[in-house]
C-alpha cells in the first residue's frame, strides 16, 4: 500500500525536481567567469603576450572552460542531475551536432574539391 | 481599375478564381466525388446529432488512447488518398508506350507522384507510428497518460492541419511537382514559381513541428513515468523502440524544419542558400534534408520492430529471445542512422573516401537489424506459435524485409549505385522495406491493439484476406519493378517509347489491383468487425495472452487506465504477474488526478491552418493576424489554472465493479 500512497503523492508534485544550487555555487559560478572574462580581455588590450597564435590559443581555450563553467554552475548539469539523464542527452546532442556539422563540412569540401574549375563570381 | 488591382491582390495575395482548376476534369471530378461525400457525412453527423459528442468526447480530448484512435483514423483516411495516386501512376505507365500519352498530361503526374510520396510519408506511416505509440506505450509502462497531454492534442492536430493543407492544394491552387523531398533548384522560385512548393514547405513545417512535440512528450513520458520497478531494462521492446524514435524525432526533425526555413527564404525573401549562382549550392538542401531523412527512416521502422517484437514473443507464448541484444540493437541503430545520409546521394560527386566512410556505416547499421531478424527467429523456434492476424503480418515482414534489407545492402555499394541511383531498382527497394517493414507492423499493430483500443476484436477472416491481397499484390508491384531497375529504366517517367518495356508495367498495375483488394478487405474487416461487436467483443482485458501491462487492464481500459499503479517485478510484467497468480484489488480506491479536456489545441491549430494557407497565398494580413492569435491563444492557455480534476473513488469503484462483473461472467461462461 505505501507504494500507491507515494505514487499518489507523486501525482501532487509538478515537476521541478532538478538541483537549483545554492548562494555559494551561483558565486562560484560568477566570480569565475568573471575571471575567464577578465584574462582575454587584459590578454588583448594590455598586449601581454607577443605571440598573436598564443593569445588565440589561450583565449579560445579559456572560451572552452567558461562553457563548462556556466553549463556546470547555472544550467548544474552534472552526471547526477536527473539520474544521468541530462549528461547523457547532452553527450548524445554532442556527438550528433559533431557528426552533422563535422560530416556536412567534410561532404560538401569533397564534392567542391571534385567540381570541375568554375568563372570567378559562379563558384561558391 | 489599377488601384483596384492593388487593392484586391492586398486584400488576397495570389488568391483568384484561377486557383481552382475547373479546367481539369479529373480533379473536378475528384472534388465533386470529395464534396458529395463531405456533405453527406456533415449531414449524418448532424442529423444524428454527434457535434457535441464529437466535440466533447474526441476533438478536445487529451486522453492518450483517444488521440492515439484519431491519428489513425486520419492515416486511413489518408491512405485511401495516397493508395489512389498510386493507382493513378501504375495506370498511366502502363498505358503510356509509343504513341500513346495515357491519360495525365506531365504537370499532372508529376503533382501526383510528389503527393504520393509525402501523403504515404508524413500522413499515413508517420501518424500511424505515433498513433500506436500513443495507443499502448503509456499503458505499457503504467502510466496514466503522457507527460504532457495537452501538448498531445496539440501535435495531432498540428498532423492534421498539415494533411488539409496538402488535400486543400487539389482543389485550390495545385500541389508541389519536385518529388517529395522538393530538391532545388527545382524547387526555386524561378522553377516553380507556382503554390506548389509554398503548400509542401507550410504543410510540413507544420505537421513537422507537431512530430517534434510528439517526440519530446513521449521521450520525457518513458523516462518520468514508467511503473515503480521498471527500470530501463525491464521495459517492454515497443516502448523501448518508441523511446529511440522519439530521440530521433527529436533530434532529426529540427534540421528538417531548418532546411525548409532556408527554401522558404529563398522563396519569399530572395536570399541565395540554394540557388546555382551567387554562391548558392543546390547540394547543400540536398545534404541536410537527408540529415534528417535517413533518421527518419528508422523513425517509421524502429516502433514496427518494436511491434514485431512484442507480436512474436505473444503468439509464440515465449519470452522474447535476447531481449538485451535487442535493446542493445535498438540504440545502436538510433546512433549509426545518424552516419549514414550520403548514401542517399553516392552520384553528387564526393570523393572516393566519402563515398567509402558512408557506403561501410550503411552496411553496419544492417548488422543490428540483422540480428533482432534472428532474435525474432529465435523466439519463433520452439515456441507455440498462433497464426493469428497479427503473426501473419510478421512472418511476411520476415520475408519481405528480408529482400528489402539484402537489396539495401547493395544499394550501399557506392559502385552499383552509380548504376541504380533514381531508377526503378531504388524505388523498389525503398517500397520494399517501407510496406514490408514499416506498414506491415503498423498492420499487425493494428490489429494486435484493437481490441485494447475499442473493446472488440476484429474479425479474422477479412484480415487475412487483407494480408494475402497486400503480400501477392506486393510481389507483382516490386519484382518487375527491381527487373526493370536493372535494366536501367528511370523512375517518375509518365511515358516510354520502348514497347518490350509495357508488360514488366502491367504486371505492376495488377500488382496494384491486388493492393487495393488489400485495402478494402481491410475496410471491410472494419465494418464487419463494427456490425459484429458483440460476438467480438473482449471482456477479459487480455484477448491475446499477452505479456505486458496493457492487457492488465480492461478493454478498452478506462480513463485512469489503471485503477492501482502496478508494480513491476520482471520483463514480460503481466506475464509474471498471471504466473504469481496476480489478485486484482476490488477495494481501498483514492480518487485520481487526471488533466481537463481542453479545446486549446483545436483553436491553435485551426489558427496554424489560416497561417499556412496565408502564407502560400501571399496574403500577409491574415498571416500576420492568425500568427497573433495563435501565439496570443498559447499565452492565453497558461493562464488556465483549471486544467485539472480528481476522479471520485464511487467513480472509480463503480467502474471497477463492472470489470470485476464482466470477468466473472467471462469465468462462468
Amino acid at each position: 500500500m505505501s507504494t500507491v500512497s507515494e505514487q499518489h503523492a507523486h501525482d501532487h508534485h509538478h515537476g521541478h525536481e532538478g538541483a537549483h544550487g545554492s548562494f555559494a555555487s551561483y558565486k562560484t559560478g560568477f566570480i569565475l567567469s568573471v575571471v575567464l572574462t577578465v584574462i582575454p580581455f587584459a590578454l588583448v588590450m594590455g598586449h601581454m603576450l607577443s605571440s598573436a597564435m598564443a593569445t588565440t590559443v589561450i583565449i579560445l581555450v579559456l572560451a572552452v572552460v567558461q562553457m563548462l563553467v556556466h553549463v556546470y554552475y547555472f544550467l548544474h548539469l552534472d552526471a547526477t542531475s536527473e539520474g544521468g539523464w541530462t549528461m547523457l542527452a547532452v553527450i548524445f546532442t554532442f556527438i550528433l551536432v559533431v557528426c552533422a556539422v563535422g560530416g556536412s563540412i567534410w561532404v560538401m569540401y569533397s564534392m567542391d574539391m571534385n567540381m570541375m574549375p568554375m568563372p570567378a563570381g559562379m563558384h561558391m | 481599375m489599377q488601384e483596384k488591382s492593388e487593392m484586391i491582390s492586398s486584400l488576397f495575395g495570389r488568391l483568384s478564381w484561377d486557383a481552382i482548376p475547373l479546367h481539369v476534369p479529373i480533379i473536378m471530378g475528384t472534388f465533386a466525388v470529395v464534396a458529395v461525400a463531405g456533405i453527406a457525412l456533415l449531414a449524418v453527423i448532424t442529423r444524428f446529432g454527434l457535434w457535441g459528442y464529437l466535440w466533447r468526447e474526441w476533438f478536445t480530448t487529451i486522453d492518450h488512447k483517444k488521440i492515439g484512435i484519431m491519428y489513425i483514423v486520419l492515416a486511413i483516411v489518408m491512405l485511401l488518398r495516397g493508395f489512389a495516386d498510386a493507382l493513378m501512376m501504375r495506370l498511366q505507365q502502363a498505358l503510356a508506350f509509343g504513341d500513346s500519352a495515357g491519360y495525365l498530361p506531365h504537370e499532372h503526374y508529376d503533382q501526383i507522384f510528389s503527393a504520393h510520396g509525402v501523403i504515404m510519408i508524413f500522413f499515413v506511416a508517420m501518424p500511424l507510428v505515433i498513433g500506436l505509440i500513443n495507443v499502448a506505450m503509456p499503458l505499457q509502462i503504467g502510466a496514466r497518460d503522457v507527460a504532457f497531454p495537452m501538448l498531445n492534442s496539440v501535435s495531432f492536430w498540428f498532423t492534421a492541419v498539415g494533411a488539409a493543407l496538402t488535400m486543400l492544394s487539389l482543389f485550390v491552387g495545385e500541389y508541389s511537382r519536385t518529388g517529395w523531398l522538393a530538391y532545388p533548384p527545382l524547387s526555386e522560385l524561378s522553377f516553380s514559381p507556382d503554390t506548389g512548393v509554398d503548400y509542401f514547405i507550410w504543410s510540413m513545417q507544420i505537421a513537422g513541428l507537431g512530430s517534434l512535440f510528439t517526440g519530446i512528450n513521449m521521450v520525457v513520458t518513458i523516462i518520468k513515468m514508467r511503473a515503480p520497478g521498471m527500470t530501463m531494462m525491464k521495459m517492454p521492446i515497443f516502448s523501448w523502440t518508441s523511446f529511440c524514435a522519439s530521440v530521433l524525432l527529436i533530434a532529426a526533425f529540427p534540421v528538417f524544419t531548418g532546411v525548409l526555413f532556408l527554401l522558404s527564404l529563398d522563396r519569399y525573401v530572395g536570399t541565395n542558400f540554394f540557388v546555382n549562382d551567387l554562391g548558392g549550392n543546390p547540394m547543400m538542401y540536398i545534404n541536410m534534408i537527408w540529415i534528417w531523412g535517413h533518421p527518419e527512416v528508422y523513425i517509421l521502422v524502429l516502433p514496427a520492430f518494436g511491434i514485431f517484437s512484442e507480436v512474436v514473443s505473444t503468439f509464440s507464448g515465449k519470452r522474447l529471445f535476447g531481449y538485451n541484444s535487442m535493446v542493445y540493437a535498438t540504440v545502436c541503430i538510433t546512433v549509426l542512422s545518424y552516419i549514414v545520409w550520403l548514401h542517399h546521394f553516392f552520384t553528387m560527386g564526393s570523393g572516393e573516401t566519402v563515398n567509402s566512410f558512408f557506403a561501410l556505416a550503411t552496411m553496419i547499421i544492417s548488422i543490428p537489424t540483422g540480428a533482432k531478424m534472428y532474435n525474432w527467429l529465435f523466439t519463433m523456434y520452439r515456441g507455440r506459435i498462433r497464426f493469428e492476424v497479427p503473426m501473419l503480418w510478421t512472418m511476411g515482414f520476415m520475408l519481405t524485409f528480408g529482400v528489402g534489407g539484402l537489396t539495401g545492402v547493395l544499394l550501399a555499394v557506392p559502385a552499383a549505385d552509380f548504376e541504380l541511383h533514381n531508377n526503378l531498382f531504388l524505388v523498389a527497394h525503398f517500397h520494399n522495406v517501407i510496406i514490408g517493414g514499416v506498414l506491415a507492423g503498423l498492420m499487425a499493430g493494428i490489429t494486435f491493439w484493437f481490441p485494447k483500443s475499442l473493446g472488440f476484436r476484429l474479425a479474422p477472416f477479412w484480415g487475412k484476406c487483407s494480408f494475402w491481397f497486400w503480400m501477392i499484390g506486393f510481389g507483382f508491384a516490386t519484382i518487375p519493378q527491381y527487373m526493370l531497375g536493372l535494366m536501367g529504366v528511370q523512375r517518375r517517367m509518365n511515358h516510354f517509347d520502348d514497347p518490350a518495356l509495357q508488360i514488366y508495367f502491367q504486371l505492376m498495375a495488377f500488382g496494384a489491383v491486388l493492393i487495393l483488394f488489400g485495402i478494402l478487405s481491410f475496410v471491410m474487416q472494419l465494418y464487419v468487425s463494427f456490425r459484429d461487436r458483440d460476438q467480438l467483443r473482449d471482456t477479459t482485458g487480455d484477448p491475446w495472452n499477452g505479456r505486458t501491462l496493457e492487457w492488465s487492464t480492461a478493454s478498452p481500459a478506462p480513463v485512469y487506465n489503471f485503477a492501482f499503479t502496478p508494480i513491476v517485478h520482471d520483463i514480460d510484467a503481466w506475464a509474471d504477474m498471471k504466473e504469481r497468480g496476480y489478485k486484482r484489488p476490488l477495494e481501498g480506491f483514492i480518487p485520481i488526478h487526471m488533466p481537463k479536456n481542453t479545446g486549446a489545441g483545436v483553436v491553435i491549430s485551426a489558427f496554424a491552418f489560416i497561417w499556412g494557407f496565408a502564407l502560400v497565398w501571399h496574403i500577409w494580413w491574415l498571416a500576420a493576424v492568425s500568427f497573433v492569435a495563435l501565439i496570443g491563444t498559447v499565452i492565453q492557455y497558461s493562464f488556465n489554472y483549471k486544467r485539472d480534476f480528481y476522479i471520485p473513488v464511487d467513480e472509480i469503484a463503480r467502474t471497477e465493479a463492472e470489470r470485476t462483473r464482466l470477468l466473472a461472467q467471462q469465468a462462468g461462461s
